[in-house]
């Protein structure tokens, strides 16, 4: 118990202010302070975020749970992932849609409550990306539900998840 | 008998590890198994090949890990006419782990293993009609069928006060799709079964559509967390082919990649299984190390997962000494770091309680089945491409293996944290030996007809790649990855622990949907 107080006090809050002077997450933070407001100024209480593989590389779903670590702490910006898609206002889809996960995405988007916000993530959610349509494709996420932001990349890094997460809720305005 | 008593001609397949190809007769194809066995090696992969217009019918292909490398077995099918299907002797009843893989070779290519009991599909869930082989010559992938959902039938348990609980394909978690049937009597799981195959998006199909230069890229998203293992797979098959070798530096680069994705995931699987037992503070300072050393990827390698650095010829980084020093650093900073949490983890009676005797595999289930890579060596399978044979630049850095007996959750934490720590002396090591010369000579002269093969350690187990050219484009690429083998053995882990228990014990293995589902 000593050795693991000893290593939370010497770790810090990394979320904090520049421990070591590093700019690129001062840089992050304000970033996290604006997005924070926001999300409070426009749902006027917490995002929760249900996430949807449907049928990635996982590349993707490294990413989106590295804005979990202590860096981006996204719970700290009042955005939650939760586990059902009924307690939940924006789907996060990674694709590109298989056929096999086609069925279960749509129902996981009837399952949500209103404003089923969906973020379709990375080349493949956006288009297809490498994989494109196919016998076992879909291709990209809006093919088969509404979509309201893509963000690119392979995979996006965090920051642009956090945009792209943003940007949707600021289309609820 | 020994391999050599079946009497193949084998021709070698070159390439920095020793691999071997031989086309066989029925009766060879029939005797290899029992004769690789009885001499302790293993089933690596088995897939099929449309090889009509080049030399007959259809083949099907195995490859073997033996102690003289990869051994290569091809057996000829001759096209018999619809409805009868060509057929192959089965090889699940010695190597169980087959089993799915047959199912997946009917799916695609239909090629059937002959007198097996499960008929059941594996990869095709009726997104494309049953009489559709994708990977079949005369389909070009492109076509598209109106889903008719089947049904799959699960194996039954019966008895007093069982009952089964189905999760997913949606899990909840950030996490990928699949399915889980248990069936339990209170919180004790009886049995786990798996159905995967969600996440086929047609890789191997798509090959065929792909440039034999770009296929690099292709395969380095068969499992986003591997993509270093399996481009450097993909490449080192197209140079096996191609007769090239490329330059020390550029394999010691590759190393370099190599074995910093295998610190990423384990630094990653370390706090998921702090936080699934319940220990937050696990998770909270291995997710920070691995975004630090993920931000050090994207800022000297320009990715933060390193997808296509590996290129055919070489590598698309280099290295000064100062971003030399850079990694060198870095290393001594997390090594200090994970010794202080390996201290912790080790010494916190919640956490071992969680984690010893949980999701046991013994080694002699584990041999019996075929348990790969680093869960294969937490329940004494010891077997690592790195060490088992004589290549470089792995010879030269004199790399350690780790293995362990217990099998459990304890014993593959165990592994994962020693296999940080040699990685990092690896890296280390070839920083400071880093041999000098190009690290990238471009592969442009391509044969126009060929096969070749690369086989990668990857940070979960072995990734192989094969590859056939035919006129200059790709006629077949089949890319394995060592979930295929495991995702069996979770079945039995399982077994007889308490259903909270699985997420810990899933986690312990990490194995890839995508990589199997393809």
């Amino acid at each position: 118990m000593w050795t693991m107080l000893k290593q939370i006090v010497r770790t810090g809050l990394r979320t904090e202010a520049t421990p070591q002077g590093n700019d690129d997450w001062r840089v992050e933070r304000a970033e996290g302070e604006r997005i924070h407001a926001e999300i409070l100024a426009i749902l006027g209480r917490a995002l929760t975020i249900r996430e949807v593989d449907a049928g990635s590389c996982n590349g993707c779903e490294l990413e989106i749970n590295a804005l979990n670590n202590p860096y981006y702490n996204i719970e700290g910006l009042g955005i939650k992932f939760v586990a059902s898609p009924r307690h939940a206002d924006m789907l996060l889809v990674t694709g590109p849609v298989s056929r096999h996960m086609m069925v279960a995405l749509q129902r996981t988007y009837a399952a949500m409550p209103a404003p089923k916000l969906v973020v379709a993530v990375g080349d493949c959610g956006c288009t297809g990306g490498i994989f494109g349509e196919s016998y076992a494709s879909c291709g990209k996420v809006s093919n088969v539900i509404p979509v309201d932001v893509a963000v690119p990349g392979c995979p996006p890094p965090p920051l642009d998840l956090l945009s792209g997460i943003l940007t949707a809720i600021r289309s609820q305005k | 008998m020994s391999l050599s008593a079946l009497n193949c001609q084998f021709q070698a397949v070159p390439g920095p590890l020793p691999m071997q190809r031989a086309t066989v007769t029925r009766e060879q194809w029939q005797a290899a198994p029992a004769a690789v066995d009885l001499v302790g090696g293993r089933l690596v992969s088995l897939w099929g090949s449309d090889r009509r217009g080049i030399d007959g019918g259809f083949a099907v292909s195995v490859a073997y890990a033996m102690a003289e490398g990869l051994v290569w077995l091809s057996l000829p099918l001759a096209e018999t006419l619809a409805p009868v299907q060509p057929s192959y002797p089965d090889i699940a009843r010695v190597f169980p782990a087959a089993g799915r893989m047959q199912r997946a070779c009917r799916d695609l290519m239909g090629l059937v293993a002959e007198e097996v009991k499960d008929q059941r599909p594996w990869l095709r869930h009726g997104a494309w009609p049953e009489d559709y082989f994708p990977l079949r010559r005369e389909n070009t992938g492109a076509e598209s069928f109106a889903a008719t959902p089947e049904s799959y039938p699960f194996v039954m348990v019966e008895g007093d006060g069982v009952h089964e609980i189905a999760v997913g394909p949606v899990h909840a978690g950030i996490i990928e799709p699949g399915h889980f049937r248990f069936s339990v009597v209170g919180e004790r799981v009886l049995r786990l079964e798996q159905h995967l195959g969600y996440k086929h998006k047609g890789i191997e199909k798509l090959f065929e559509r792909t440039a034999p230069l770009e296929g690099h890229r292709l395969a380095g998203r068969v499992s986003g967390d591997t993509t270093v293992a399996f481009g450097w797979a993909y490449c080192m098959a197209l140079e096996s082919m191609a007769g090239c070798e490329i330059s020390w530096r550029a394999r010691w680069l590759r190393a370099l990649l190599l074995e910093r994705e295998r610190v990423a995931n384990h630094l990653g699987d370390l706090g998921a299984l702090g936080n699934d037992a319940a220990l937050g503070f696990g998770l909270a300072q291995f997710s920070r190390l691995k975004e630090d050393w993920l931000r050090l990827n994207r800022e000297l390698f320009g990715h933060r997962f390193m997808m296509d650095r590996i290129v055919p010829g070489g590598v698309a980084i280099d290295l000064d000494v100062a971003r030399g020093e850079r990694i060198r650093s870095q290393c001594d900073a997390i090594e200090a770091e994970v010794r202080t949490l390996k201290d912790i983890y080790e010494e916190h009676g919640g956490l071992q309680d969680r984690f010893l005797t949980t999701g046991r595999v013994s080694p002699r289930l584990a041999g019996q089945l075929g348990l790969c890579g680093m869960a294969g060596r937490a329940s004494a399978q010891a077997s690592d491409l790195r060490m088992d044979f004589t290549w470089e630049p792995y010879a030269a850095l004199q790399a350690v293996m780790t293995s362990h007996r217990n099998g459990d959750v304890a014993a593959r934490v165990t592994v994962r944290f020693e296999e940080i720590f040699e990685s990092l002396r690896l890296i280390r090591e070839i920083i400071a030996r880093l041999p000098q010369g190009r690290s990238l000579v471009p592969l442009d002269a391509l044969p126009a007809n060929g096969i070749g093969a690369g086989w990668v350690e990857g940070w979960r187990g072995d990734v192989l790649v094969t590859l056939e050219l035919e006129a200059g484009s790709i006629r077949r690429c089949h890319c394995h990855d060592p979930s295929w083998q495991n995702w069996p053995l979770l079945e039995h882990a399982v077994m007889d622990n308490i259903v909270p228990d699985f997420p810990l014990i899933n986690k312990s293995f990490n194995l890839s949907y995508s990589g199997q589902d393809l």
